[in-house]
């Protein structure tokens, strides 16, 4: 049975005609495939091939752009702590002198005010010394001219002048 | 019986006498490259540059070719190859496949089957594949280099040189034909065996289907070798280093 399958296949031996037929069929093929398949597919993939390379190649030009930038901003953001630092120092340094000042001030003003008040005060006691003494001048005078007032009454007169002479008196005795 | 079935032999077209026909082979041509022509059409439409689906298989065949061509020469010279082992590899691949799903025989021949089980066939595509060696040996390195390569290293090998051609030729063609012709008998002994009666259906189907599972191995392998081969003979005719 596979005797005779074999012979069947080998006895047909080479035909020509078909090899004729698929010489020309593959040629047309391939003809036909490269133009419609192949072509069409290497080019895409070779497309693809560039456009990758090209976004890897800028993928890298923007991470290099961007660690410049990060460098960039880095140090701008330490140039600008430290001038905020500067400023900040400078902020108290002033403050502080301002500080010193106003207490001088306060101070010198202070001493100013306590002098003129002394100064006042001793005005015043001045004043009112000079105010007693004239009313005491005047009191005195006051007093005197009632005590003299007093003495023009005859009776009175006569009553001091006795008692006067009595004291005289005793005294000699 | 089963096997008794022939071919449907035409012969003495146009009155000549050498050119006769396998008409089963013709429409297995016919029918191979059409579906290969519709695949491959099919596969590389709408091209996107982000593949997806058919695109991506395609494009995977394309590699995989392309890895064949590499591995074998400088891609810049194999470049040109790369359609010719495509267009090889699928249409020795369908063409195995074809036998493997069925095989139809009508009036008492046999039509449908693989056209690379026929050794008219292989032989052609062998043919053609070291004949275009040459051309492009003749093309790539020039005459004198081409005709050259047949002396070195030493003069003595040229008779060894030219058996050699004629042996790649027929061992590139008898190989593909030898392992789908086989699996193509054997298929029909054990589709036989299992119409013989029920114990046969019992006992042939389990080898039938493991058969035809490896014949879709072997459909693949072969289809693979012959690219393979294709290159690597292409190689020794137009890199320099051989």
């Amino acid at each position: 049975m596979l005797d005779q399958a074999l012979i069947i296949g080998a006895s047909n031996g080479l035909l020509f005609g078909d090899m004729i037929i698929q010489l020309l069929t593959f040629i047309i093929l391939l003809a036909l495939i490269t133009k419609f398949a192949w072509k069409p597919l290497m080019n895409v993939m070779q497309e693809r091939e560039q456009h990758i390379a090209s976004e890897i190649d800028q993928a890298e030009q923007s991470n290099q752009e961007a660690k410049r930038l990060m460098n960039e901003a880095n140090d701008e953001l330490k140039n600008t702590r430290q001038n905020a630092q500067q400023i900040i120092d400078d902020a108290n340094e002033t403050a502080k002198n301002q500080q010193a000042e106003l207490i001088k001030a306060a101070k010198e003003e202070a001493a100013r005010i306590k002098e003129n008040a002394r100064l006042e005060i001793e005005q015043e006691r001045d004043k009112a010394i000079q105010a007693l003494q004239t009313q005491v001048g005047s009191l005195s005078v006051q007093i005197a001219s009632k005590v003299i007032e007093k003495e023009l009454s005859e009776t009175e007169q006569e009553k001091l002048i006795n008692d006067y002479l009595d004291k005289v008196g005793e005294d000699n005795e | 019986m089963i096997l008794d079935h022939g071919a449907p032999i035409y012969e003495d077209l146009f009155g000549i006498s050498w050119l006769d026909f396998n008409l089963s082979n013709v429409m297995m041509i016919i029918v191979t490259s059409a579906i290969v022509f519709i695949i491959a059409v099919i596969g590389s439409r709408k091209l996107q540059r982000k593949p997806s689906g058919f695109q991506n298989f395609m494009e995977w065949i394309v590699d995989f070719v392309r890895g064949m061509v590499s591995s074998t020469m400088d891609w810049r010279t194999g470049k040109q190859f790369l359609p010719l082992g495509l267009t090889l590899l699928f249409y020795i691949f369908i063409g195995n496949l074809l036998g493997i799903m069925f095989m139809v025989v009508y009036d008492g021949d046999l039509w449908w089957k693989s056209p690379t089980a026929d050794p008219s066939i292989t032989l052609t595509l062998a043919v053609m594949v070291v004949a275009l060696t040459h051309y492009y040996g003749v093309k790539i390195k020039g005459g004198k280099g081409y005709v050259k390569d047949f002396f070195t290293p030493v003069p003595l090998l040229f008779p060894l040189k030219i058996i050699e051609e004629f042996a790649n030729t027929l061992t590139l063609g008898m190989r593909l034909y030898g392992n789908i012709f086989a699996g193509e008998v054997l298929l029909t002994l054990l589709i036989g065996l299992m119409a013989s009666g029920t114990l046969g259906f019992v006992g042939g189907i389990v080898p039938t289907l493991a058969w035809q599972g490896f014949k879709l191995f072997i459909a693949a392998i072969q289809a693979f070798i012959f690219v393979m081969l294709t290159m690597v003979y292409m190689s020794h005719k137009v890199s320099d280093d051989h």
